[in-house]
């Protein structure tokens, strides 16, 4: 335990660090990194509050900008970012009744239900000192099991390696909507379109297609931009817009006491589900929602109360994935492997940066690794601290109507991919990868498991190649007794697999997801 | 034949089209190499045809057993979006900042549901000032502002 006091003590000092840096000329002495990370937070908020635009989007319009920032600044803005994200998003689903953000959809229920009774303030409140719980909590999480499991992945060979991205591409496939067999294969589709470019063993350009700007690949946030950005556009203009404010029954913030005895529980379940779930790769904020609205609607005292306003169904999925979004940083920062979409774009903003994300990080740069923990959790304190008196603002910006919003959220975007290699191909490839986005919504394929499959596609093969050549092109490698991590990862998504195809959890699965749809 | 479940006939195609393409692609131009050592075409050839494949059995499926199907595809929007993201990037380094900002904003807004001059006018002058403010002159992005022709550009 000291230890881990001891290195959050160097994380501390890290963030509140005093840097001599010149803006607009002037130069003086600020506190940088927690300067930077207010404005990852407050960005991040806003992000969640506005409908229609996502935490990837921001991260990956927000992208260029970070490059002239020190490394640590930068991830501390954009982690702060990711978490603003989740306490914004619960802002729009208690008021207007649409997930400002993915991992909101479950708050909907109850906190619309429970703003229609007048209840908003308390629903605000019960969201934020949920979410502020659950920061701290996972916060330390992440500071317990992030050595001891850079540890072990210290010893992690290539098989090892290919056989956990195996099981985080299943876990993505078994969090799809829809048909298992259709989101196995957008998985394989971007596992292909990640190898588009220079082959990192041959140097051989595949699939490129004599076009030069492609001898790179695609980017990411190309890819990223066109499958949620555009074709998410696109998908809001095909309906008329339709939104019911509550904002003048914002009256009282506080919950009562009654609310407090009944959130508390609801809380630490939340928040324990949720760290748990945030480290699966594939799971994070959305999954560790879902599971824990499941769980309180099991457990509660009060079930039949859940969907017509119960602030049990607020304090759980809120708590849950302010964890989750947490915890989610486990793999990255020490297996080097994204969860999920935002976590690879971290993973590109790393190695803009020059830093190979990876188990050395945390001993080779002590600072950058303890510092960005340590932001987290004053990122969670400033959010409470800022968001409660600022809930009139965010109401304000919830007014705006989708037709002024969404040339401005283009404009960003096209701004964003274009500043990447300053050239007009990206914004064509985004465009394309908006048409695809668009038809793969349309014939119910799932662009999030194809966004997996893209970032973990050129590892996986580099993996895979590194252990066939260590075994001697023996393909058992990967299931023989002598590597039983690897074996062990592939169990799981055997077994994982198997569940989900079973006949009894399958209509479990689509009860789930019909229930998501109906909110 | 008769399909039955036009959704996932469209989808299993487009999966048989995709797993195809990277097989044949990747076949005809890059070495497969051995197990061993594995070569560039290795892993795209491999991973083609288990999404040519997939996408068949969701092909057979479609036409096994019955589904939905396709919902409506609306034009409009998604013409007018993709083609807003084209003229921007390809009217940029031509016509300059404000300009292609400009294309942008007025063509995207015409795939809504209400085009109103007056308020897409302000719009747009809002974002043409915020975008150069930002982006060029607080992020020194390299991006000009004014068209190519005119010789001094009004704005610093």
């Amino acid at each position: 335990m000291e230890g881990i006091f001891a290195n959050l003590g160097i994380g501390f000092v890290e963030v509140f660090k005093l840097q001599a840096v010149t803006i607009a000329g002037m130069s003086m002495t600020l506190p940088f990194n927690i300067l930077m990370c207010l404005i990852g937070v407050i960005l991040g908020t806003l992000i969640g509050v506005l409908p229609g635009i996502g935490p990837v989007a921001t991260i990956a319009m927000l992208l260029p900008v970070t490059f002239n920032l020190s490394p640590i600044a930068a991830l501390i803005m954009l982690a702060g970012i990711y978490y603003g994200a989740q306490y914004g998003g619960s802002t729009s689903a208690i008021l207007v009744n649409l997930p400002g953000e993915s991992s909101s959809v479950v708050t909907c229920l109850d906190g619309y239900q429970m703003a229609r009774r007048g209840r908003a303030g308390p629903a605000l409140a019960t969201a934020a000192l949920a979410s502020f719980f659950a920061g701290c909590v996972s916060t330390l999480i992440v500071a317990m099991f992030a050595p001891p499991l850079a540890e072990v992945a210290l010893k992690f060979g290539p098989a090892e390696y290919f056989s956990l991205m195996v099981l985080g591409l299943v876990s993505a496939v078994v969090l799809a909507h829809g048909s298992l067999i259709k989101a196995i294969a957008m998985v394989i589709l971007g596992l292909l379109l990640g190898l588009v470019g220079t082959d990192v063993n041959s140097g051989v350009l595949r699939f490129a297609f004599g076009i030069s700007e492609m001898a790179d690949g695609i980017g990411f946030v190309t890819v990223a931009m066109g499958m949620f950005g555009i074709a998410e556009i696109i998908g809001n203009l095909e309906q008329k817009e339709h939104r019911e404010v509550f904002t003048d029954k914002v009256g009282h913030l506080w919950p009562t006491k009654d609310d407090f005895k009944r959130i508390i529980g609801p809380t630490l379940r939340g928040t324990a589900l949720g760290s748990a779930l945030g480290i699966l790769p594939g799971g994070g904020a959305l999954l560790a929602s879902f599971g824990a609205y499941t769980l309180e609607k099991k457990v509660s005292k009060n079930a039949h109360e859940f969907g017509k306003g119960a602030i049990e169904g607020v304090a759980a999925p809120e708590s849950a994935n302010n964890a989750g979004a947490q915890t989610s940083f486990i793999p990255l920062l020490t297996l080097g492997i994204p969860s999920n979409a935002v976590m690879a774009l971290m993973i590109g903003a790393m190695m803009i940066q020059g830093i190979a994300p990876g188990p050395q990080v945390m001993t080779e740069r002590p600072q950058l690794f303890w510092g960005m923990i340590a932001s987290m959790w004053v990122g969670n304190l400033m959010l409470v601290l800022l968001n409660l008196p600022m809930i009139g603002l965010w109401i304000k910006l919830l007014t705006v109507p989708y037709r002024i919003l969404y040339p401005s959220i283009l404009l960003f975007m096209a701004v964003g991919v274009f500043s990447i290699s300053n050239q007009p191909f990206d914004c064509f490839l985004m465009a394309l990868f908006g048409l695809l986005g668009y038809v793969c919504v349309k014939l119910e394929c799932e662009p999030a498991p194809l966004i997996l499959g893209f970032i973990l596609g050129p590892l996986m093969e580099e993996n895979l190649r590194r252990a066939m050549l260590l075994s001697r092109g023996d393909p058992f490698v990967f299931i023989s007794p002598s590597k039983p991590i690897s074996l062990g990862f592939l169990a799981a998504s055997a077994l994982l697999l198997i569940i989900i195809a079973l006949p009894a959890l399958r209509k479990k699965r689509e009860e789930a997801f019909a229930a998501e749809e109906q909110a | 034949m008769k399909i039955k479940s036009p959704r996932d006939f469209w989808a299993g195609l487009m999966f048989v089209t995709f797993g195809l393409f990277f097989l044949v692609v990747a076949q005809m131009n890059y070495q497969m190499g051995t197990a061993v050592r594995m070569g560039p075409g290795y892993f795209p050839t491999v991973l083609g045809g288990i999404l040519a494949v997939l996408g068949a059995i969701v092909l057979v499926g479609s036409l096994a057993v019955e589904g939905p199907r396709v919902a409506k595809f609306h034009f409009r929007p998604l013409l007018f979006v993709l083609a807003s993201s084209l003229a921007f990037a390809y009217l940029l380094k031509p016509l300059g900042l404000v300009l292609a900002s400009a294309a942008l904003i007025f063509i995207s807004a015409y795939g809504g549901h209400e085009f109103k001059w007056k308020e897409v006018a302000i719009l747009t002058a809002v974002l043409v000032v915020f975008a150069v403010v930002v982006f060029v002159k607080g992020l020194t992005l390299p991006f000009p502002i004014c068209p190519d022709f005119i010789e001094i550009c009004p704005i610093r």
